[in-house]
């Protein structure tokens, strides 16, 4: 099913990319990259993080100049200096982290940058909004203000903005990453009227599921070049293949679990954000020594207060939570680390790794306080890098020198950093929150292997993940949270359809029912 | 059709619905809560104790000696009223501390608050004086120390819309006031004065421009060394060129008031709001201006969205340089005319440093208004209103040493600021150099 490179054929209409190349200093992020993409095709971008897609699509759009190459689009050559001259050839672009002013309301950020006079008109752009909702079978209000939206309607006033000025062609980078299970089935029918209409649309991901759903057409990046195209049907394990460039195993495999005596127990626990939100309300459970209990929800459930709490992060209004008998309630994170917990925060770059400093002690961040990395007052520099030494052996992190900047590292080996942090002590419970987040495919793998290694230590896991792969491949049970409460414990063989539903808010036998009523089409497993 | 989860519910985008959590008191709004509340407290255990010492009436004069139409001087009996303001605040800080007011209520508490404990200490320090406290010359003059302060507010608001923190208020005022003391001298012109103002207000403008938005370098950091160099700037000059020419090079013409036909003749808005010089009420046209040009306008509209998500203007063909380049200009000529306040509108002649730390006044205006031009102007009345309080007391000869009394109307203004400013936003990407 994987057809070489070559042979891709030429077009006269539609849009193609023709050996793009793209350096930022001495990096190549695109090295001659060929992408043609014809109306009226789904055709989707498979890549690793940091494989070129976004940069090439980003040449595509205008935000980045080209160093070789050329963009042609129906036989004529085109230059786009920036977004605006993209747009007027008919591109458009839904970007992953979406760029729409947030204190905004629809309407304003669909006129943005193009008002009709020196005065601003809203009446005109809630009629745009209006038209092109009817136009598209997208329903929004236009004066809604976008921070108050669900991030699933925030996307589609991102689509519905793109396709403001009839384009013919319609990027999504990672359109599929903040999206709830049901809010991509519906994305999923989207995309496929527009095509439907004759649109080209280029639908940029990671993740081998959602490409055999959906493509027509597949290209494959790795290290900013081409590597292979396939068709629909191409397996997953091919895919990841030609993604990775190696044989990639994506089952976990893992021993049944064998839970021990309780280590994690959480009563009641309730919690507050800043804003006086409550966002984890009356939440019990516990975790037992060797089982791993996922925790899952769409994101913004309470799921990362939930974990900030349990560290000592965020002041718990009521409730309790005990680590092996220990009191950690309302404790501090320096109490936690010493009681024997782990944590993984969910946003690596911002809580959990320090970029301007070495990889030798961002490994050492939990304990450079005392011994063996600590010498009175001082640190004990040579015991920091032996432990550097043998951690980048065993957790094969990819640097050349334990004294290089943190930031030097990809986010798999930055992710790998904070993992082997955390494990490379004796733990009485690991708390990780979506430890493979923007993460790539053979790292996954890695990460993986390790946490259910922790677990057949006879640590108790919580594992908090958006991702149903993640939570079906590790979870020994499942606990779904929605809107700050649980609504059920689960078995990890539950459906994902009921998983899914469950998500959104139905309790387990209600989402069974639903699941029942509605017949399955055999489906992708 | 395959869908990927196989997932099949009722329609979600019929009802897009959000994750409303049920709201309780955070920890932080329970402290800041109960912080307020003891502050009031306090203020209003001390207006208790000063019942003891007031005695006899407090009169107030609503016009002054020369107005034309003459209002009645109100007379309050001095105690009782203190009493009563005393009263007030313990109430309201009862209130916050027992934790029982609605939102509305809070705010409406801490403005009684706030309202009580200027009353009260005005009365208590009126009482058994011979003057009335001159109500009139307050206001009037609240209107007019405000007006450096109010452009001031409009120069950061504009700018930090755009996304520029503009620490250097007060190095453009001084820049401003010395050109207009400048050209004003040699001109005998109060037009080509302020032109000159605007032009150097500007040009200061363009020095924060180039370093913050060209060469990305620390705003916050930068606003401090403009005004380092502000202040060197002038003094050098001052002493090298306009000291030994004081006669030639700084005796500038100074505003006359401008009674406006009719309204000047209104009893008490009349001295306060239509006798004023051409530069308040350029400044209290220039609140509506910025206010329609930020919320009305194309160019506005781009402005904020270029402070808040410059990502986002940028992919719509928004050039955010150019946009952050616009909006720090225009606020320099609203710093300009800020800074002929202090020459050409006020006393004339330029002294050194003579801004002494309005340029900061006016950026606390700025923060406290919620970077919103009309909150932000109605700040720097405030402060106006303070500043004004403390001279205007001064002349009444209270027991108090006079720091004291220069002290109290700041607590106030906390006290109502704690009261009726919660959360405060700024905009998202203030601050944040725009790089691709």
């Amino acid at each position: 099913m994987i057809r070489p490179v070559a042979d891709e054929a030429e077009h006269g209409t539609g849009l193609q990319l023709k050996s793009i190349t793209k350096r930022f200093g001495t990096f190549v992020a695109n090295d001659a990259v060929d992408l043609d993409i014809r109306p009226g095709e789904i055709h989707c971008l498979l890549g690793e993080n940091g494989a070129g897609k976004s940069t090439l699509m980003n040449v595509l759009y205008g935000l980045y100049q080209p160093d070789g190459g050329e963009i042609v689009i129906d036989g004529a050559v085109q230059h786009f200096a920036n977004p605006k001259a993209a747009m007027a050839a008919g591109i458009g672009m839904v970007h992953q982290h979406f760029m729409l002013v947030e204190v905004f309301t629809v309407a304003e950020n669909m006129i943005l940058g193009r008002e009709p006079g020196l005065v601003v008109d809203l009446k005109a752009g809630r009629a745009t909004v209006r038209e092109l909702s009817a136009r598209y079978n997208l329903p929004v209000d236009p004066d809604a203000v976008v921070e108050d939206l669900p991030v699933g309607v925030q996307q589609r006033v991102e689509i519905l903005k793109a396709l403001a000025n009839d384009a013919a062609y319609l990027i999504l980078d990672e359109p599929t990453a903040v999206l709830t299970p049901q809010e991509i089935d519906e994305l999923m029918v989207v995309l496929q009227r527009l095509r439907d209409e004759g649109k080209g649309i280029v639908f940029i991901t990671h993740k081998l599921r959602e490409v055999r759903a959906i493509a027509d057409r597949i290209t494959v990046l790795r290290r900013g070049r081409v590597v292979g195209r396939a068709e629909p049907g191409t397996s997953e394990n091919e895919l990841a293949q030609l993604m990775v460039g190696r044989a990639v195993d994506l089952t976990v495999s893992k021993q049944h679990a064998e839970p021990g005596p309780v280590r994690l127990e959480v009563e009641n626990l309730t919690v507050t954000n800043s804003a006086g939100a409550v966002v984890v309300d009356g939440i019990s459970f516990e975790v037992a020594g060797g089982e791993i209990l996922c925790v899952a929800g769409v994101q913004g459930n309470g799921q990362s207060e939930l974990a900030d709490a349990l560290l000592g992060n965020l002041p718990v209004l009521s409730g309790s939570v005990r680590l092996d008998g220990h009191d950690l309630t309302d404790g501090t994170p320096k109490r936690a680390i010493i009681a024997g917990m782990g944590f993984v925060p969910e946003d690596r770059q911002h809580d959990g790794f320090i970029g301007s400093f070495t990889i030798a002690e961002n490994l050492v961040l939990n304990r450079f306080d005392r011994p063996p990395f600590a010498k009175g007052a001082a640190l004990d520099l040579e015991a920091i890098n032996g432990n550097a030494l043998r951690l980048r052996d065993e957790f094969d992190i990819r640097t050349p020198e334990v004294q290089n900047l943190g930031s030097s590292l990809s986010g798999g080996n930055a992710q790998k950093v904070v993992l082997a942090r955390e494990l490379s002590r004796e733990l009485a419970v690991l708390v990780a929150s979506q430890p493979t987040r923007g993460v790539d495919v053979g790292a996954i793998e890695f990460l993986h292997k390790r946490i259910v290694a922790e677990r057949d230590k006879g640590t108790a896991v919580m594992l908090v993940s958006t991702e149903l792969e993640e939570v079906e491949a590790l979870a020994d049970r499942v606990l779904v949270m929605y809107r700050g409460r649980v609504v059920g414990i689960v078995g990890p063989d539950t459906p994902r359809d009921v998983l899914g539903m469950m998500m959104a808010g139905c309790s387990y036998d209600e989402a069974v029912a639903l699941a029942a009523a509605a017949p399955t089409e055999g489906g992708d497993r | 059709m395959s869908s990927v989860h196989d997932a099949h519910v009722p329609s979600l985008s019929d009802a897009p619905e959000q994750l409303d959590f049920t709201v309780v008191e955070s920890r932080d709004a329970r402290r800041a809560r109960l912080s307020t509340g003891a502050l009031i407290g306090v203020v209003g255990l001390v207006l208790a104790v000063l019942v003891f010492s007031t005695s006899g009436v407090a009169r107030f004069a609503l016009s002054d000696a020369f107005a034309d139409v003459q209002l009645p001087t109100i007379e309050l009996p001095g105690a009782p009223v203190v009493a009563v303001c005393a009263v007030l605040c313990l109430l309201a800080a009862a209130g916050f501390i027992s934790g029982r007011l609605p939102g509305r209520w809070s705010m409406l508490a801490g403005i009684v608050a706030g309202l009580a404990v200027t009353l009260g200490f005005l009365t208590w320090a009126a009482a058994g004086k011979d003057l009335p406290f001159p109500v009139a010359n307050q206001l009037a003059g609240t209107v007019f120390t405000a007006t450096p302060l109010i452009l001031g507010a409009l120069c950061g608001v504009v700018g930090e819309r755009s996304g520029v923190v503009n620490v250097a208020i007060e190095g453009q005022f001084l820049t401003a006031a010395f050109a207009a003391a400048i050209v004003g001298s040699v001109t005998q012109s109060i037009p080509a004065a302020l032109f000159a103002a605007v032009l150097a207000g500007v040009l200061m403008a363009s020095v924060l421009a180039v370093f913050a938005i060209k060469y990305l370098v620390d705003q916050v950091v930068l606003g401090v060394v403009i005004n380092l160099l502000a202040s060197g700037i002038t003094g050098f000059l001052f002493d090298q060129l306009v000291q030994p020419n004081s006669r030639v090079l700084n005796s500038a013409p100074t505003m006359d008031p401008i009674p406006i036909p009719l309204l000047a003749e209104l009893p008490l808005i009349g001295p306060v709001l239509f006798q004023q010089t051409i530069l308040v009420y350029l400044a209290i046209v220039s609140v509506v201006v910025v206010w329609f040009l930020l919320f009305r306008t194309r160019w506005g509209l781009r402005v904020r969205a270029v402070g808040e998500h410059p990502e986002a203007a940028d992919t719509v063909g928004i050039s955010v340089k150019r946009v952050r380049w616009q909006a720090v200009l225009v606020a320099g000529i609203f710093s300009g005319l800020g800074g002929a306040f202090f020459t050409v509108g006020s006393v004339g002649i330029f002294s050194k440093d003579l801004t002494v730390g309005n340029g900061f006044i006016a950026l606390a205006a700025v923060i406290m208004g919620r970077w919103h031009p009309v909150l932000a102007a109605t700040m720097a009345l405030f402060f106006g209103f303070v500043v004004q309080m403390a001279s205007q007391l001064q002349t009444l000869n209270t027991p108090v040493p006079s720091q004291f009394l220069l002290m109290l109307p700041y607590i106030a203004t906390i006290i109502a600021v704690a009261g009726l400013i919660g959360r405060t936003r700024a905009p998202a990407a203030d601050g944040i150099p725009y790089t691709k």
